[in-house]
C-alpha cells in the first residue's frame, strides 16, 4: 500500500576498493539516478561509516526521502545498522532495502563490464522492491529471567555459575550423572601443569550448591519450542532407580553388587572398572550413586542372586528403588547456552595403527586415566593389567603419535584439533617424571605450540631428553609373541624410512563433534560448519551467537579448544544470554505473515503448514454469515512465509516478503541485460 | 546450441543457510559464474509456485531455489514444504514441456561456499544447453 508518491534514495557504496575496484560504481549511480521513484543516488566510500550514514538522514530530512536502498555487503551484515540510520532520521526502518554487490557480485566476478551490469540489475530489483515497501511496527516483549545451560563440562559450568552469580536463574542440564565432562578425566593440564581435578572440583561443588542454580544430571533435553526471551523446554530426568533424597552416597551398595569390577568404566576410558551401580569418580557431584540399566541384573534380567538385589539389602538409607520411573519437567527460560562438547576420535578408524588388537596402544585420554593419581592404577605406568589388577609391565620404551584423526582427508577431518600437540608433549613430560630412564619418542607432522606458555613449554620437554622426529607412522604392529610394537615411519626432514620398537603408543587422538550431534541439532535447530561442529553467527564478530536469537555456543561443541579458550567462550556466551535478561526486554519478530481477511476463504492450508502453529482459524461475522477466516498470532509467527506459498488465494502475506513486493524483482531480474 | 548464449537465471536463496552461503562464497572470494540473480527470502518455504512461472514468463532462463539442508530448516520444516512443492511443480513443468533442468533446486548450508559454487556452475551448464527459454514469454509486464 502506497500512501504517498515514493521519494527514493539510493546509495551507492565503495566498501573502499572492495567493490569499487570491480564494479563502475558511477555508472551504477547513474542507472539508478533514472529509475522510477528515485529522488538521488549517490555513491560514497563507506556507507555504513558515520559520514556515509549522517549522508542518508541528511537527505531523509532535506529530499523527504520515504524510501532507502543501499548498496552494498550483505543485508546479513548492516541491515541492521542501516536501519537504525532510517529510525535516527524518524524514518520507520523497515522502508529500507539492500541490495547485495559485494558478497554476491564484486568479489565474486572478476569482469568490471559483468559485474556493473549486474550491480545495475540488482539495484533496479532492490528499487522495485523499495517502491512497495511498508512501515512495520517492532514490539517488545518480556524476557523469563533464566537460562538453560547443556552440558556441565567446564564450558557449561563456567557459563552457569558467571550468570547465576550475576543474580539470575540457571538450569543445568547434563546427560550424565556427574558434571564435569572431559576436563575432569584429565590429569594435569597443559603448559602449567596444574591438576586438573584440584582447578574443577571447587567449581563442580559450586553448581551443585548455588542458590541460584538447579542441577540437573542424569537429564536430556526432551524438546524445545518458543522464541528468545519466552522459551519453553521439557527436561527428561533419567530414573536413577536410586531415591535422590534418601542416597547418602556411601557406596556400599557399588561394593556389594554383584557386577562390581566387571563393568568397563566410561570415566576411565574402559581401563577401569565400576559396579552397575554407581557414581562415574569419586569427586563426582552429585555424589549420589545411579544404577546402570543396560547393565543391572535386576533391571535387564529381572532378577539378581537368589536372595534378590544385593545393592537394595546392604542400603541403610532404603534409597534403592527399581519401579522408579524417568520423569518429565517444563521449565521456562529466555536464553539457552549450547555446551555439549566432543567426543575424541575413533582410533578404529585408523586400523593402521593397530588400536583395536593392541591393548598397550592407547588414546590419550586413556592414557590421562592411566596417569592419573585417582585412576585405576593410582597413576602407577603400568600397562596391560586385567581386569582383577593384576598382571601388565612397565613400559621402557613409548612413542606418542600426533594428529590421529586430525588434519587426516582420508578419515574426513581437516581440521586441527588444536590441543594433541600439547596433551602429547605434557604426557611425555608426565612419563619422564615417573619413569625418569624411559626412552620417549614423539612422531609429529608439524608442532602447533601457539597458546600462552606453548613454545616455552614444547622447549622445556625436549630439553628434558624426549626425542622429536617428523614424520606420520604408517603403520603399527606386533612384532613376536611379546608386546613389543614396531612403528613405521619415514624421517620426513632426513627422508629415511625407519622402523621404531616401542612397548606403550599413546595415539594424539583429535576432537570430533558428538556421535549425537544431531539430535542436539534437531532440538535447537543449528547448523553446522563443514567440519561439523556447530555453526557461530559470524566466525569473527559473533563466535557465542546462533542464527537463532537467544541461543548460544560455548566450549568445544562450537570447535576444538583448550581449558582456557573455553573458559573464555563460556564467559562470552554468559554475558551474550546476560544482555536480553538483564535488560528484560526482546524485540520480537516485526516481518511476520498477516492476513487479508477479505481474500481469506478459511480452507486452512497455512494452518497446517505452519511450523509453530501460529495460525488458527476464527469465526467471522460477515454481514450476518458467519464464516472462518486465518488468524495470525503475532508473538508465535516468525514470518517464514511457509503460508503463503499454500495459500491458494495469496491472502497471507509475510510482511517486507509479500508477494507484491518480490514478483516485481523477478520482473525486473527476468528481464535480459542487452 | 550456441555457446555464446548466456542464459539468465534467478535464484531464490532462503537467508538463513543458502544466502549465507552465497556470502561466503563472496567472503572466501570463490569466483562464479554471473548468470544468477539472487532474490532473498526467509525461507526457501516461502517460494511460491507462482514465482517459477512467473520468473519463466518475464524472461528468466532458469530458475534456482536453495534452502537449508533437510532437517536443518531455521524454520524446522519449511524446506521440507519447498521440496514436496518443488517435486510436484517439477512434474508440471516437465508435462507442459519445459525442460525439467531449467528449474533446480539444492541445499547450501552457511558453511558450503564452494558448493555454492558447484551449483551455480550446475544449473548454468544445464541451462545452456536447454537454451533460451521462450515457451512462456509474454507481453512485457507493468509492476
Amino acid at each position: 500500500m502506497i500512501n504517498y508518491r515514493p521519494r527514493i534514495g539510493v546509495y551507492i557504496c565503495h566498501c573502499g576498493i572492495n567493490i569499487a575496484a570491480v564494479i563502475d560504481v558511477k555508472a551504477v549511480v547513474e542507472h539508478a539516478s533514472k529509475l522510477p521513484g528515485v529522488v538521488v543516488a549517490r555513491d560514497y566510500s563507506y556507507m555504513c561509516s558515520d559520514p556515509g550514514q549522517g549522508m542518508v538522514r541528511e537527505d531523509i530530512e532535506k529530499e523527504k526521502l520515504n524510501r532507502v536502498v543501499v548498496a552494498s555487503c550483505s543485508p546479513r551484515m548492516h541491515e541492521p545498522t542501516f536501519r537504525n540510520t532510517l529510525k535516527d532520521a524518524g524514518l520507520n526502518p523497515y522502508y529500507l532495502e539492500m541490495a547485495n554487490i559485494r558478497e554476491q557480485c564484486s568479489w565474486v566476478h572478476e569482469d568490471p563490464a559483468i559485474a556493473t551490469e549486474k550491480a545495475k540489475k540488482l539495484v533496479e530489483a532492490a528499487v522495485a522492491k523499495a517502491l512497495l515497501l511498508e512501515a512495520l511496527e517492532e514490539k517488545e516483549v518480556d524476557v523469563t529471567p533464566a537460562c538453560l545451560i547443556i552440558g556441565a563440562g567446564i564450558a557449561g559450568i563456567q557459563a552457569a555459575l558467571d550468570i547465576a552469580d550475576a543474580g539470575f536463574k540457571v538450569y543445568l542440564v547434563e546427560k550424565n550423572p556427574s558434571v564435569g565432562g572431559h576436563m575432569a578425566q584429565l590429569d594435569k593440564t597443559f603448559p602449567t601443569l596444574d591438576c586438573s581435578a584440584c582447578i574443577l572440583t571447587p567449581k563442580m561443588v559450586d553448581v551443585a550448591n548455588h542458590p541460584n542454580i538447579e542441577l540437573m544430571t542424569y537429564s536430556q533435553v526432551e524438546s524445545i519450542e518458543g522464541y528468545v526471551g519466552n522459551f519453553k523446554a521439557t527436561i527428561r530426568k533419567k530414573a536413577r532407580y536410586v531415591d535422590f533424597d534418601k542416597c547418602t552416597g556411601c557406596g556400599i551398595c557399588a561394593e556389594n553388587c554383584r557386577l562390581a569390577g566387571r563393568i568397563p568404566s566410561e570415566f576411565d576410558e574402559g581401563i577401569g572398572y565400576r559396579s552397575a551401580i554407581y557414581i562415574p569418580f569419586p569427586q563426582a557431584v552429585p555424589a549420589k550413586y545411579t544404577i546402570d540399566p543396560e547393565r543391572c541384573l535386576q533391571l535387564t534380567k529381572g532378577k539378581c542372586g537368589k536372595e534378590g538385589p544385593a545393592c537394595a539389602a546392604v542400603c541403610d538409607a532404603k534409597a534403592i528403588n527399581f519401579e522408579q520411573q524417568d520423569e518429565l519437567v517444563e521449565i521456562e527460560i529466555g536464553t539457552i547456552i549450547v555446551a555439549t562438547g566432543y567426543d575424541i576420535f575413533d582410533p578404529t578408524r585408523k586400523p593402521e595403527y593397530g588400536y583395536a588388537e593392541n591393548p598397550n596402544v592407547m588414546t590419550g585420554l586413556e592414557f590421562e586415566r592411566l596417569v592419573s593419581a585417582s585412576g585405576p592404577t593410582g597413576g602407577k605406568i603400568i600397562v596391560g593389567r586385567d581386569r582383577k589388577g593384576e598382571g601388565g609391565f612397565e613400559p621402557k620404551k613409548i612413542g606418542f603419535i600426533h594428529c590421529v584423526g586430525s588434519r587426516d582427508k582420508s578419515v574426513g577431518n581437516e581440521y586441527c584439533s588444536r590441543v594433541c600437540c600439547m596433551y602429547l608433549a605434557k604426557q611425555a613430560h608426565l612419563i619422564k617424571d615417573k619413569l625418569p630412564d624411559a626412552e620417549i619418542t614423539v612422531f609429529y607432522m608439524d608442532v602447533r605450540a601457539f597458546g600462552k606458555g606453548f613454545e616455552e613449554f614444547y622447549d622445556r620437554v625436549r630439553r628434558e631428553g624426549i626425542r622429536y622426529i617428523r614424520g606420520n607412522p604408517s603403520e603399527i604392529y606386533r612384532k613376536g609373541d611379546d608386546h613389543t610394537l614396531i612403528i613405521k615411519v619415514e624421517d620426513t626432514l632426513t627422508g629415511t624410512p625407519m622402523e621404531y620398537e616401542a612397548d606403550l603408543v599413546v595415539l594424539g587422538v583429535g576432537l570430533e563433534p558428538r556421535k549425537d550431534v544431531r539430535e542436539i541439532i534437531n532440538l535447537f535447530k543449528l547448523s553446522q560448519s563443514t567440519d561439523g561442529f556447530f555453526l557461530e553467527a559470524h566466525p569473527k564478530l559473533r563466535p557465542v551467537d546462533t542464527a537463532s536469537d537467544g541461543i548460544f555456543l560455548a566450549g568445544c561443541c562450537q570447535g576444538p579448544k583448550d581449558i582456557p579458550d573455553t573458559v573464555a567462550q563460556a564467559k562470552g556466551a554468559a554475558s551474550s544470554a546476560l544482555i536480553p535478561m538483564a535488560s528484560g526486554k526482546v524485540k520480537v519478530e516485526a516481518q511476520i505473515s498477516v492476513v487479508n481477511k477479505d481474500e481469506c476463504r478459511g480452507c486452512g492450508f497455512c494452518v497446517e503448514v505452519c511450523p509453530y502453529s501460529a495460525i488458527e482459524l476464527v469465526e467471522e461475522n460477515r454481514q450476518g454469515n458467519i464464516i472462518k477466516v486465518a488468524s495470525v498470532n503475532e508473538a508465535l509467527c516468525k514470518g517464514c512465509g511457509s503460508c503463503a506459498a499454500a495459500c491458494l488465494s495469496g491472502a497471507i502475506q509475510p510482511k517486507s516478503f509479500k508477494d507484491e513486493q518480490i514478483l516485481p524483482q523477478i520482473a525486473v531480474l527476468g528481464v535480459k541485460t542487452e | 546450441m550456441s555457446n555464446d548464449f548466456e542464459p539468465n537465471i534467478i535464484g531464490f536463496l532462503c537467508n538463513w543457510c543458502s544466502y549465507a552461503g552465497a556470502d561466503l562464497a563472496g567472503t572466501s572470494r570463490t569466483h562464479y559464474l554471473p548468470n544468477v540473480k539472487i532474490i532473498r527470502v526467509m525461507c526457501s518455504g516461502r517460494v511460491n509456485p507462482l514465482f517459477i512461472v512467473n520468473a519463466l514468463q518475464q524472461g528468466a532462463d532458469g530458475v534456482l531455489i536453495s534452502g537449508c539442508h533437510p532437517g536443518d530448516c531455521h524454520y524446522l520444516e519449511g524446506n521440507y514444504f519447498a521440496r514436496r512443492r518443488f517435486v510436484l511443480m517439477h512434474k508440471l513443468l516437465e508435462h507442459v514441456g519445459v525442460d525439467p533442468r531449467r528449474v533446480q533446486m539444492s541445499w547450501v548450508s552457511a558453511s558450503e561456499g564452494a558448493k555454492f559454487k558447484d551449483v551455480v556452475e550446475k544449473i548454468v551448464s544445464d541451462v545452456k544447453e536447454a537454451g533460451p527459454m521462450d515457451q512462456f514469454r509474454r507481453r512485457q509486464l507493468n509492476w
